[in-house]
């Protein structure tokens, strides 16, 4: 999961490389760190989640490996690798031609990213006109059998509606369909479903892992709802003041995180399964990535801090089993956990 | 036309909170001012019941058909019964849509009503309320960025509205802003700031403290911390707990999110295009949901783990338009289970047999012993009937 090669990830290899990037914003109370060295593997036909709170730089990383971080921003150093081409260095033509048939990204908010003016069909028809050279008439054949194939009903009468005649869960169909247009390799999905119904939440996700289970299609998938990544996702991220604090396998990061952080998240929101007499909130507020704090960004909010996490940045250190933690002090984590359940 | 719910026998919570959950009494609420805060126990019968209530707004149509009485009426709430006891937490939940945001807003009177009857404690409310009515039931909004003035500090909020309502002597306008604040988990610092000043969270203390200033009985908080980041929603959702203790405080919730109604409320009321089709104590209806919309809206909630493989959603179609109520019973199009009858006959609340707590809306209730409700293999879902209705 982390960038350590194929030696991990078997024989396939990991079909989007995230290396070491970094992501500065110019403002003019100075020079946000947005992304400050973040390394993620996606491997193919896998789900890859990275989460986190506002302003941890989840949807910056989103942004930066599309190539659409807005005019203040700018990617200063790491790559992107798509199949082993770096993405960062490219100009904007050359991108035009990977995102569509390589890479696709799904909004949270799909009114905003539709065209209200143009029919969902012809939107859905788009790209494989223009990237797969399809005629008209194929390109509306293949948009009918799309919408079809993420569950739009009616497809054929549909092709013809406008966004506004589609409810939340539908027009998030049609995004589907159009990052699935050109069949890319890997799509990029920022909180895809938090706008939606749990109801809908629940049809999308499930329409989500039966893409990637059948077609092989890989997921970066953005969210700060630990549950949904619980479901869809194999693997896992979790990001903090710009940072990749905790990576590793879903369930076993859930069953027993290794940063205080990953911790935290799990302990400050109520189960569904489990009432628990009281929550336990993470106290403080997120670092400012103007001036972050020296050592561990975590430390000031952290409730095994020590001296030393205070001088030095600690790394992402690898340990077995495919995870990874930046805590220097993370056995407590699991100390922690056995006090709790030893107090049960 | 619906039965409302039985008042239980006794005020207190039905069990759903858990008996670690005693809240901590918070200082400030002793001191004198904060005294009237506290609800005087004792009073019988339920603090507020609500009966047929209806809410509806116009929507389009042209100018030609507005004359001739044409205008299209979206039922937002349509023929609601409700009983909120007296120191219990009721949630109210439901898709967007369904009404439980315009059922909250009408029982604080924001919006008036079409039809029905509002009583708090013994008292009708009329529908344009006295000032002492107003202070009686207080609202918390879901957007705390949006909800406070931004150009008056925290002072000259509270102020104003101590002022206005005359809850204590001028003289003590002051040192009761500074208990409230106390009372929230903010400092006397917070009084000069704007809110621009605070982070999301201590917005929405403010928002709380602002609606606990006139004293009200019942609090409606409509969903308080979907704009909040989850380590703070953990913040706000203790106080709110807190709260409840020490002030003896009665809560409706409105969320969409389970989880939150699951830890912080005794009693849950499911909405769905405009109607309650369940009510029953919280751990009641999350182990043995019997209206089939409940026992798929459980299943569809994301948990902390992997979806089973090429299995069915637990709820199919989106909800059908609120400007197309369908005859009978209005989740017939999207239910599994649904029958001829189901097209024609609308359902009542009714009780289940022994458990008259636990009221339902459904000709068909789930009464078997609801084993992997809460887990992913709900029986009696898999299969689909009905279309997905557009929404337009």
């Amino acid at each position: 999961m982390i960038g350590s090669g194929a030696a991990v990830l078997g024989e396939s290899g990991p079909v989007l490389d995230v290396r070491d990037l970094h992501v500065e914003i110019t403002t003019r109370r100075g020079v946000v760190k947005a992304v400050d060295g973040v390394s993620i593997d996606v491997p193919r036909g896998e789900a890859v989640g990275l989460v986190g709170e506002s302003g941890s730089g989840k949807s910056m990383t989103l942004r930066a490996i599309l190539g659409v971080l807005p005019p203040e921003a700018r990617v200063t150093a790491g790559q992107v690798l798509l199949d082993g081409t770096d993405m960062v260095p490219l100009p904007t033509s050359a991108l035009n031609r990977i995102r569509g048939p390589k890479l696709a990204m799904i909004f949270q908010e799909p009114m905003s990213a539709l065209n209200p003016v143009m029919r969902v069909g012809w939107q859905i028809a788009e790209g494989p006109r223009v990237h797969l050279g399809l005629s008209r008439s194929k390109a509306a054949e293949r948009a009918i059998e799309l919408m079809r194939r993420v569950g739009i009903p009616d497809s054929e009468r549909r092709f013809r509606a406008y966004p506004h005649e589609f409810s939340g869960g539908m027009r998030q169909r049609v995004m589907i369909a159009i990052a699935l247009s050109c069949d890319p390799e890997v799509i990029l999905c920022d909180e895809p479903t938090t706008a939606l119904d749990v109801t809908i939440q629940d049809q999308i996700l499930r329409l989500l892992a039966g893409l990637c289970r059948e077609s092989g299609v890989s997921l970066l998938f953005v969210t700060h709802d630990l549950p949904v990544v619980a479901e869809l996702c194999q693997h896992l991220a979790v990001m903090y003041g710009g940072q990749i604090v905790e990576q590793g396998p879903v369930a076993e990061v859930f069953a027993q995180p290794m940063h205080p952080y990953t911790l935290g998240l799990l302990r400050s929101a109520p189960d569904v399964e489990e009432v628990r007499s009281s929550l336990v909130p993470i106290p403080g507020s997120p670092p400012s990535l103007i001036t972050p704090p020296p050592g561990c960004r975590f430390h000031p909010r952290c409730g095994f801090a020590e001296a030393d996490c205070q001088v030095e940045p600690p790394p992402l250190r690898l340990l077995p089993g495919g995870r990874a933690t930046a805590c220097l002090h993370y056995e407590r984590c699991a100390e922690s956990l056995e006090a709790e359940e030893a107090a049960r | 036309m619906t039965a409302a719910p039985p008042p239980s026998p006794s005020p207190t919570p039905d069990g759903a909170v858990p008996a670690g959950a005693a809240p901590s009494t918070t200082g400030p609420a002793q001191s004198m001012n904060l005294a009237g805060n506290v609800v005087p126990p004792g009073e019988p019968g339920p603090l507020l019941t609500a009966t047929d209530l209806s809410v509806g707004f116009a929507v389009g149509g042209s100018i030609v058909g507005r004359l001739r009485h044409e205008e299209r009426v979206l039922r937002a709430v349509d023929g609601v019964d409700l009983v909120i006891e007296r120191g219990g937490a009721l949630a109210l939940v439901g898709e967007s849509g369904s009404g439980k945001s315009t059922l909250a807003r009408a029982l604080t009177g924001l919006v008036p009503l079409d039809k029905g009857e509002i009583r708090l404690g013994e008292r009708v409310l009329s529908g344009r309320r006295s000032r002492a009515d107003q202070r009686r039931i207080q609202m918390v909004f879901q957007d705390p960025y949006s909800s406070l003035n931004p150009r008056i500090t925290v002072a000259g909020i509270l102020h104003e509205l101590l002022r206005v309502h005359n809850i204590v002597p001028r003289a003590e306008v002051d040192s009761y802003s500074r208990e409230l604040l106390g009372l929230v988990g903010l400092t006397d610092d917070a009084l000069h700031a704007y809110p621009r000043q605070f982070s999301g969270g201590q917005r929405q203390r403010v928002a709380i403290a602002r609606a606990l200033a006139l004293r009200p009985e019942l609090l409606v908080a409509d969903e308080p911390v979907s704009a909040l980041d989850v380590s703070v929603q953990a913040t706000i959702l203790n106080l709110l707990q807190e709260l409840r203790g020490s002030l003896g405080l009665t809560l409706l919730l409105i969320s969409h999110n389970l989880a939150v109604v699951r830890h912080l409320c005794d009693r849950t009321a499911v909405m769905y295009l405009g109607r309650i089709i369940e009510v029953a104590p919280t751990s009641e209806l999350f182990a043995a949901p019997r209206h089939p919309y409940t026992r798929g809206l459980l299943a569809a909630i994301p948990r902390m783990t992997a979806l089973a493989d090429n299995e069915a959603p637990a709820v199919q179609g989106d909800p059908p338009s609120p400007l197309r109520i369908p005859a009978g019973c209005r989740f017939r199009t999207r239910c599994p289970i649904a029958q001829e009858r189901c097209a024609h006959d609308d359902p009542e609340l009714t009780a289940a047999p022994g458990r008259p707590a636990h009221v339902a809306a459904c000709h068909f209730p789930l009464d078997a012993p609801a084993r992997n409700v809460v887990g992913r293999n709900v029986v009696g879902l898999s299969t689909v009937q009905g279309e997905p209705s557009p929404s337009q």
